[in-house]
C-alpha cells in the first residue's frame, strides 16, 4: 500500500492521521464536560428533574467519547518520540515542561475525578459529585490551555535560546514561552470551537427528537440550550477568528497569503477571492470570483492598503496553497452557517415557536456534525499553514523526523488506520445509538453489570417521577437490552 | 542537590506508580479469560472501572516526564523500540475502549472481552520487552538511535516481557483477592499462587541473565565492596516473595496485594542499581540526557505543588470505591 513513499512522508501522514482523529474527541468532550457541569449545576439549583435526566443521558455518551479521547491521546504523547525524535531532542527542553504541566494539572484531574463522576453519585453525595464533575470540566479546559500553548509556541516561538548542541533552551522567562504571541488568540478560538461543536451535537440530538415528538420536554430543553449557544457564541467566535487571522498576518504572513490565494502582491488593495481553483504551478487562482479590495479592507481595515503575496516568499518556504485555500473556506463557510442557525433560532424564539419549526429542526440535525468538520478544517489551516516548518522559521519538518526505516513507519501507519477506523468507528456508532434513544424522565446513568448475561430480560422501568432520587432509579432501561 | 538526580527519581517514581497501578488493571485483563462470563467477569471489571483511567495517566507522566526532563533519552529510546511502543499503544487502545464497549453492546460482549485480554497482554508484554531492550543496551551515534528496527528482539527481551506479564497477572489476582469474596475470591487466590510462583521464577531468571549479559552489571552486583551495599535487595526480595505466598495461602485479604507491590518495588530498585547512572545504559548518562536547569526547575515547582494534590485525590477516589465490589455494579 505504501511501497513508494519515503519514511518522512509516511511519518507526516501518520501524525496527521492520528492527531486529526484524536482532535475530534477533545473537541467534543471539552464542551460536553462543561455542558454536563451546567446541567448538574442547574439541577442542584432548581431541583428540576429534567436537568438530572439530561445529565444522565449525556453522561453515558461522555463516558464513551472520553474513553476514545484517552486512548487516542496516549498515542499522541508517544508519537513525538517514536516518529519525531529529532524534534523531541531539540525542542524537549522548551515544550516538554509545558506538556508535563498538562499531565500534572489536567490529565490527572480529569482521570482522578472521572470515576466519581461516572459511578459515584450514590457514594459521595450531590455536592461532592458536582465538585467531581466540575473538576473533570476544569481538567479538559486546562488540558486545552497547555497543549495549545505548546502548539502556539511551535507557530510563534518566543522566549527561547539556542544551545551549543543545537537544542532550543528556555530563556529567562517562562511567561514569554507560555504566553507566546499567537497563544491567547488560538486558545480562545479553539475552546469556543469546542463549545460550538458540542452545542451543535446537542442541538442536533434535541432537534431529532423534537421532529419525532415536539412535546418531549427533555428534547425541548436541550434544543433550547444548544440554540442559545449557537446564537451567542457563534458571533463571538467569528470575531475571535478574525482577531486570530490578524494575529497570523502579523506573525505568519505566508500562511494568510495561502489562505487568501494571494500568489501575487497587490500594491493598491487586494481582492477577496471567494472561490476559485488555486494553481500553484501557474501561481494563479483560476475561475476566481472575487470582491475587489475587500481583502485589504478585512486584513488592513483600508481599501487601498498594499498586501504582499507569495511572490515575496521563496518557493521552498511556501505552504501548500490549495489545501489551505480550501480548508479555510470550509471553516469560514461552516461558521456562517452556524450563525444562520443561531439567528434563525432567535427569530423562532422571539415568535415563541422555537419547538414548532420543523425546518429549523431539520437544519439543526444536518448541522450536527458541522463543528467537527470546522474544527478539522481549522486545524488543517493552521498546521499545514506552518509548513515547511515544524517550529516556524526555525526547524523544518523534514529535519525533525526519527531515523526510522520506511517499512517500520508504513506498518505502523497501516495498523493505526485499521485500528482507528474499526475501534473508533464502532464507538461512534454506539454513541449514535445512544443519541437515537429519546431522553426521558427517570433517565438511567452509566451502569455496570446489569446488562450482562446473568440478568434476565423483562424488567420494566419503575416509577419515574423522582426528581432527586438517583438511589431509586429503575434498575434497567428497556432499550438498553436489545441485542445487536 | 542536583536537580538531574531529583528528576531521575521523579521519573522512576512515575514509572513505579504506573507499573503497580496499571499493572493490576492489565493483570486483570490478562486473567480475564479464566473468569466465568457473567458475574465473575462483571465484578472483576467493576473493581477497576472507576480507577483505570487515573492509573493509566501515570504512563503519560512517565513518558511526558521523560520527554521534558531527559529529552535525549526519550528521543533515543522510542525510535529504538518503535514496534514495541506502537504495539503497546494499540494494545492500550483495545484495552481502554473495552471498558465502555462491553457494556454498550451485550451481543458482542465476548468479542470485547477478548479485545480486553488481547490488548492487556500485548501492552504488558511490550512494556516488559521495552524494559529488556533498554537494559541490553541501545546503539547511539551522534544523539540518535543508530540500530535497525528489530534490534530489540532477543531471548532476553522475551524473558523480561514474560516476566512483566506474569508480574501484572500476580498483581491483578492479588487485587481481586482484596476486592472480591466467596467463590470468586477463592479463584483469585489460586491464580495468585500460580502467577506469584511464575513471577518469582522469572524475576530470578532475569536477574541471573542480567549479570551474564554485561560485565559491568556483574561487577555492580557481585564484586566487593558493592556487594555489601546491594546484597539486601535480593535478600529482601526473597523474604517478601515468601511472605506474599504465605499471605495468599493463609487467606489474608489485602496483604498479598501490598506484598506484591513491595515485590515490584524491590524489583525496580534492583533495576535502578543496575542502570545507574545511565538514562540509556552504557550510552547516555542522566546528566547527558538532562534538560537544562531552567526546564528542570520550572517543572519541579509544578511537581512540588501538584503531586501531593494528585496523590490526595487519587487516594480519595480509591477510598470512595473501597470495600468488596457489589453484585450489581455501580449506578
Amino acid at each position: 500500500m505504501f511501497e513508494n513513499l519515503d519514511a518522512l512522508l509516511l511519518a507526516r501522514i501518520q501524525f496527521a492521521f492520528t492527531v486529526s482523529f484524536h482532535f475530534f474527541f477533545p473537541a467534543f468532550s471539552i464542551g460536553l464536560a462543561s455542558y454536563l457541569m451546567v446541567l448538574e449545576g442547574r439541577w442542584l439549583k432548581t431541583g428540576k428533574s429534567v436537568y438530572l435526566d439530561l445529565f444522565k443521558y449525556w453522561l453515558k455518551i461522555f463516558a464513551i467519547a472520553f474513553a476514545m479521547g484517552v486512548v487516542s491521546g496516549i498515542v499522541m504523547s508517544y508519537q513525538f518520540g517514536t516518529n519525531w525524535s529529532v524534534f523531541s531532542d531539540k525542542a524537549g527542553p522548551v515544550i516538554g515542561p509545558l506538556m508535563a504541566y498538562e499531565v500534572l494539572t489536567a490529565f490527572f484531574l480529569e482521570a482522578g475525578f472521572l470515576g466519581v463522576m461516572l459511578f459515584g453519585m450514590n457514594k459521595v453525595g450531590k455536592k461532592l459529585h458536582f465538585f467531581a464533575t466540575f473538576m473533570v470540566a476544569l481538567g479538559t479546559f486546562v488540558s486545552a490551555f497547555w497543549i495549545l500553548s505548546v502548539n502556539s509556541w511551535m507557530q510563534t516561538p518566543t522566549g527561547y535560546e539556542i544551545g551549543a548542541n543545537g537544542q532550543f533552551l528556555p530563556g529567562p522567562s517562562w511567561w514569554d514561552i507560555v504566553f507566546n504571541p499567537s497563544f491567547p488568540y488560538r486558545l480562545v478560538h479553539t475552546v469556543m470551537a469546542a463549545y460550538l461543536t458540542t452545542a451543535f451535537v446537542v442541538g442536533a440530538v434535541g432537534a431529532w427528537h423534537l421532529l419525532k415528538d415536539r412535546a418531549n420536554p427533555h428534547a425541548r430543553k436541550m434544543f433550547s440550550m444548544a440554540m442559545w449557544m449557537a446564537a451567542i457564541v457563534t458571533p463571538a467566535q467569528i470575531f475571535a477568528g478574525d482577531m486570530h487571522g490578524l494575529n497570523t498576518l502579523e506573525h505568519q504572513p505566508a500562511k494568510v497569503m495561502a489562505m487568501e490565494g494571494h500568489y501575487q502582491s497587490h500594491p493598491d488593495g487586494a481582492p477577496l477571492i471567494l472561490f476559485g481553483i488555486p494553481d500553484s504551478e501557474a501561481k494563479t487562482v483560476r475561475y476566481a470570483i472575487e470582491i475587489p479590495k475587500m481583502s485589504s479592507l478585512i486584513l488592513k481595515h483600508d481599501l487601498n492598503a498594499p498586501l504582499a503575496g507569495l511572490d515575496t516568499v521563496p518557493d521552498d518556504l511556501e505552504p501548500p496553497v490549495p489545501m489551505l485555500f480550501w480548508s479555510f473556506r470550509i471553516m469560514v463557510g461552516i461558521g456562517f452557517a452556524m450563525l444562520g442557525i443561531g439567528l434563525w433560532s432567535l427569530w423562532g424564539r422571539v415568535r415563541g415557536k422555537l419547538y414548532d419549526m420543523p425546518w429549523l429542526h431539520r437544519a439543526a440535525v444536518l448541522m450536527g456534525p458541522s463543528g467537527f468538520a470546522a474544527v478539522l478544517a481549522g486545524w488543517i489551516t493552521t498546521e499545514v499553514g506552518r509548513q515547511p516548518f515544524v517550529i516556524y522559521g526555525l526547524l523544518r519538518t523534514a529535519d525533525a523526523a526519527s531515523p526510522l526505516d520506511a517499512p517500520a513507519v508504513a506498518a505502523s501507519l497501516l495498523a493505526f488506520i485499521i485500528v482507528y477506523f474499526t475501534v473508533f468507528g464502532i464507538g461512534v456508532w454506539y454513541i449514535l445509538k445512544l443519541m437515537g434513544k429519546p431522553p426521558q424522565a427517570g433517565e438511567y446513568g452509566v451502569k455496570r453489570g446489569d446488562v450482562g448475561p446473568i440478568r434476565t430480560a423483562g424488567i420494566t422501568p419503575g416509577p419515574t417521577q423522582n426528581p432527586g432520587g438517583a438511589e431509586t432509579l429503575p434498575t434497567e432501561a428497556p432499550a438498553d437490552r436489545e441485542p445487536v | 542537590m542536583d536537580l538531574t538526580v531529583i528528576w531521575a527519581f521523579i521519573i522512576a517514581f512515575a514509572v513505579f506508580a504506573y507499573v503497580v497501578m496499571d499493572g493490576f488493571d492489565l493483570g486483570i485483563g490478562i486473567l480475564f479469560p479464566t473468569f466465568k462470563p457473567g458475574r465473575e467477569r462483571d465484578r472483576a471489571m467493576n473493581s477497576i472501572a472507576p480507577v483505570w483511567d487515573g492509573n493509566e495517566t501515570w504512563l503519560v507522566l512517565g513518558g511526558g516526564g521523560l520527554f521534558a526532563a531527559f529529552p535525549l533519552a526519550y528521543a533515543v529510546i522510542l525510535p529504538a523500540t518503535y514496534p514495541l511502543i506502537i504495539a503497546m499503544l494499540l494494545g492500550l487502545v483495545f484495552r481502554g475502549v473495552a471498558f465502555e464497549y462491553r457494556w454498550r453492546d451485550p451481543g458482542h460482549q465476548k468479542f470485547w472481552d477478548m479485545a480486553f485480554t488481547g490488548g492487556s497482554f500485548v501492552a504488558a508484554l511490550a512494556q516488559g520487552m521495552t524494559l529488556g531492550a533498554l537494559l541490553q543496551g541501545i546503539d547511539v551515534v551522534d544523539r540518535a538511535y543508530a540500530g535497525s528496527w528489530f534490534d530489540w528482539l532477543t531471548p532476553y527481551t522475551l524473558l523480561t516481557g514474560l516476566g512483566t506479564v506474569a508480574g501484572y497477572a500476580l498483581l491483578g489476582a492479588a487485587w481481586l483477592i482484596w476486592k472480591l469474596d466467596g467463590e470468586e475470591q477463592a479463584h483469585a487466590r489460586k491464580l495468585a499462587i500460580r502467577w506469584g510462583a511464575a513471577t518469582i521464577v522469572l524475576m530470578g531468571a532475569v536477574s541471573v541473565y542480567n549479570v551474564l549479559l554485561n560485565a559491568d552489571y556483574a561487577a555492580r552486583w557481585l564484586s566487593a565492596p558493592e556487594i555489601y551495599y546491594v546484597a539486601p535487595v535480593p535478600i529482601l526480595t526473597a523474604v517478601v516473595a515468601l511472605s506474599m505466598l504465605r499471605a495468599i495461602l493463609k487467606e489474608r485479604n489485602s496483604k498479598p496485594f501490598w506484598l506484591g507491590i513491595a515485590l515490584f518495588f524491590l524489583g525496580m530498585s534492583g533495576l535502578g542499581v543496575t542502570i545507574w547512572p545511565y538514562a540509556v545504559p552504557e550510552s547516555v548518562t542522566i546528566w547527558e540526557a538532562a534538560a537544562p536547569y531552567r526546564s528542570q526547575a520550572f517543572m519541579l515547582v509544578g511537581v512540588a505543588l501538584t503531586l501531593p494534590l494528585i496523590l490526595a485525590y487519587t487516594a480519595w477516589a480509591y477510598w470512595v470505591f473501597r470495600g468488596k465490589v457489589a453484585d450489581e455494579g455501580y449506578h
